[in-house]
């Protein structure tokens, strides 16, 4: 697959402190990419760095296999965290304004402006100054100024922030169609949830050093154990009183496999338990097994979420 | 549209719709013009109102030598006696009372005013002077000397002052000189102080929005940068032509509608020699001719290379102040460096400079960047060595383009810098970031 964006051993250090150590990424052509990590590990700086803002002291940065040039500000929309536009500027102005430093022709920005306004419906916000906006309302011009000159990659950080459920609900409905139109797009968040919903690559940073990157089917695949958690409804002890049974069917389990209890929810109250089969476990044994000690009601396949991978690789790097 | 003119495009716009801009740019003219009318109204009135000065001469020698002027009358009460006059005075509301002795030996420290408010200097001084002369007169008639001799024989002379190519000039020409250098060098002070701040605020303003980042992800910083002192300086010319022309209006139209001479308000404090240029049709042929034989290319060439020099010098000092703190309380204690060295050349320019143009301290102050703006403006008009231009001039330049880069880094840095108070020593380490 063809990347989009490379960066390539990208070092910055500010006096004597290192805000990113030799990270190199590599962004699909046409994916949504998750760049995660704890606060200050040095994404924005990252950031900074693929929008020219601020230059790397060594390594480079490719874009489509070009080093990046400052005609490249065209190519890329980038919503930062630290968002704001002119308070006292009107709607209007302003967007024609930004899209123009971006490298449109003043008839361009207007057709899209156009565009876009209709298509979220914002259009009699035109005149109006930003003061006068809501913040989600500002928040909403400020994804149409991302948007709007076309960029062939997107970089938005944390950009659900400040939305409401609905709005967000819309943005995130457009970063989709944006992409689905052949965009790429650069996520940086810390809300692992839409993380999971949304990114098909993600690059994890921490302390300046890139410690884990690529697609996350993948790292889901490196990082799941072999860990089952089942449901069984017990009816081989049924002689024995209601609780009794389970806990002789639970003593007998943990004998064979490491045992955890499991918090699924379920309609019955069967034995619920986590059990990791460890590295040449087969699921198949597991599932023959439970059913000599009644109905299994469950059997699924512990995936570590997003969430669990983050904070694992994070502690495993102190 | 390239996108240099695009941010000065925006940010002229934004200034200038700006409504404290606006208000500024009316009202100050409207003010200004009131002001000089108020002034120079009161200063008229000052002059309808006749005060009577009542008059004890025990010593029957200055009968003659109080004369009534424009302003003043003499009452002389010297039959009635001191207290009774003091009386009259008093019943009358007359303005004062002078008494002079009868001895003559105590006229010298016996004159005497007596007023419920303390005279003016001005008038004090005449007073003083009418005594004196007379007393002098008496000593000369007493030693024998003739007065009317002795007014003949007064001279005045003009000394001509002329370089050794041959070109005259004068006292006048000096006072011309030091005018317009002066007005070049407090407008160029003002016009930085006013302008500069108004840069910097916008910078601020930028970071407080939290619009940097998006902007800069679009154009260079130094383009931003470039883009705003640009557009401020734009609309500062906006203002200041607007000032100069409404006020120019509004006091001719307010001087023929209220019939009052605006000139008024400033010759209380104009110097003997500028009222004799105004009150002499000779000498103002005379001013005419001195303000044509000023070195004119030299002057307007060296007012916009210096004007515009020093401005850039100066904002680009302003941006990076800006972008270096997160609100206006903040910028205090860099105010400093600017403040500093236009007051020390404003004072150079007004001491050293109308003192003596080609002393050490005015060529020095002239040459070292930051002052040379101000106080070279001030040499200007009496013509500065062709080596001190250059050298100055080239000095100017390299310390601009300097201050531009060195701006631009703090500006670079400083813009993406949030919530705390930089230090000298942080913003020294910036520059190698």
């Amino acid at each position: 697959m063809n990347s989009l964006l490379v960066t390539d051993a990208v070092s910055k250090n500010f006096g004597d402190f290192t805000a990113l150590n030799g990270v190199s990424i590599e962004v699909p052509q046409g994916s949504i990419f998750g760049l995660l990590g704890p606060n200050g590990a040095g994404k924005t700086t990252l950031i900074r760095i693929i929008n020219q803002i601020t230059m790397p002291d060594s390594g480079r940065v490719l874009l489509d296999g070009l080093p990046l040039e400052q005609h490249h500000i065209a190519d890329i929309g980038y919503m930062p965290e630290e968002r704001g536009l002119y308070k006292s500027m009107k709607v209007g102005e302003q967007v024609l304004y930004l899209a123009q430093l971006k490298g449109l022709s003043k008839q361009e920005a207007q057709k899209r402006a156009k565009y876009w306004f209709d298509k979220l419906d914002i259009g009699e916000w035109w005149g109006k100054k930003i003061q006068e906006l809501s913040k989600g309302q500002a928040q909403k011009i400020q994804f149409v100024v991302t948007v709007m000159h076309n960029p062939k990659l997107l970089i938005f950080d944390e950009p659900f922030s400040g939305f409401d459920p609905i709005n967000a609900n819309l943005i995130k409905d457009e970063i989709l169609q944006l992409r689905d139109e052949g965009a790429t797009v650069i996520f940086s968040t810390h809300r692992m949830e839409s993380v999971e919903e949304l990114c098909d690559h993600i690059a994890l940073i921490h302390k300046s050093n890139k410690v884990l990157d690529g697609e996350i089917n993948t790292i889901k695949r490196a990082y799941k154990n072999n860990t089952f958690d089942i449901g069984v409804d017990i009816d081989t002890f049924a002689s024995l009183p209601d609780g009794q049974a389970s806990v002789k069917a639970e003593t007998a389990l943990s004998q064979k496999f490491e045992c955890t209890p499991a918090n699924f929810k379920s309609l019955g109250n069967e034995l619920k338990l986590r059990i990791k089969l460890g590295a040449d476990g087969v699921p198949n044994a597991l599932l023959s097994e439970l059913q000599n000690y009644g109905q299994v009601t469950h059997f699924t396949e512990v995936i570590p979420s997003v969430n669990d991978i983050f904070i694992q690789t994070v502690n495993e790097n102190l | 549209m390239s996108v240099l003119s695009l941010i000065i495009r925006r940010e002229y716009i934004a200034r200038v719709r700006n409504k404290s801009f606006l208000i500024m740019t009316f009202l100050s003219p409207i003010i200004l013009v009131g002001m000089i009318m108020l002034i120079s109204y009161l200063t008229q009135l000052n002059k309808h109102e006749k005060r009577t000065i009542v008059l004890v001469d025990e010593s029957g020698l200055f009968n003659n030598t109080f004369v009534d002027t424009d302003d003043t009358s003499y009452l002389m009460l010297t039959e009635q006696g001191l207290d009774a006059a003091k009386e009259v005075a008093k019943s009358e509301e007359y303005y004062g009372l002078i008494h002079i002795p009868s001895n003559e030996g105590n006229i010298l420290n016996g004159v005497t005013f007596y007023g419920n408010e303390t005279p003016s200097f001005s008038l004090v001084e005449r007073i003083e002077k009418q005594v004196e002369k007379k007393l002098e007169d008496l000593n000369l008639l007493s030693q024998g000397v003739d007065l009317a001799v002795l007014e003949t024989s007064k001279t005045d002379i003009n000394l001509n002052i002329e370089n050794f190519s041959g070109e005259k000039s004068s006292k006048m020409s000096n006072w011309i000189k030091a005018g317009f250098g002066g007005a070049a060098g407090y407008l160029l002070m003002m016009f930085i102080i006013i302008y500069g701040n108004m840069v910097m605020r916008s910078v601020i303003e930028e970071k407080t929005n939290r619009i940097i980042e998006v902007i800069i992800s679009s154009v260079k910083p130094f383009q931003l940068m470039m883009g705003k002192i640009l557009g401020t300086t734009l609309a500062g010319i906006t203002q200041f032509a607007i000032w100069v022309i409404l006020g120019g209006i509004l006091l001719t139209v307010a001087s023929l509608v209220f019939g009052i001479d605006p000139s008024a308000a400033s010759s209380g404090g104009m110097s003997e020699e500028a009222q004799a240029i105004a009150n002499d049709p000779d000498m103002a042929a005379q001013f005419i001719a001195e303000v044509g034989k000023l070195p004119l290319m030299q002057l307007v060439f060296g007012f916009l290379i210096y004007f515009i020099g020093g401005y850039f010098l100066y904002s680009s000092i302003y941006a990076a102040i800006g972008a270096a703190v997160d609100n206006e309380t903040d910028t205090q204690q860099f105010m400093l460096p600017i403040i500093m060295p236009l007051m020390l050349a404003i004072y150079v320019g007004f001491f050293a400079v109308i003192d003596n143009p080609h002393g050490t301290v005015a060529t020095i102050f002239s040459i070292v960047p930051l002052t040379s703006p101000i106080v070279m403006l001030m040499r200007i008009p009496f013509e500065v060595p062709v080596w001190q231009l250059v050298l100055s001039i080239s000095l100017l330049v390299a310390s601009f383009v300097f201050t531009v880069w060195f701006g631009a880094k703090i500006y670079r840095v400083g813009i993406l810098m949030y919530g705390k108070k930089p230090t000298y020593r942080e913003i020294f380490k910036w520059l190698k970031y």
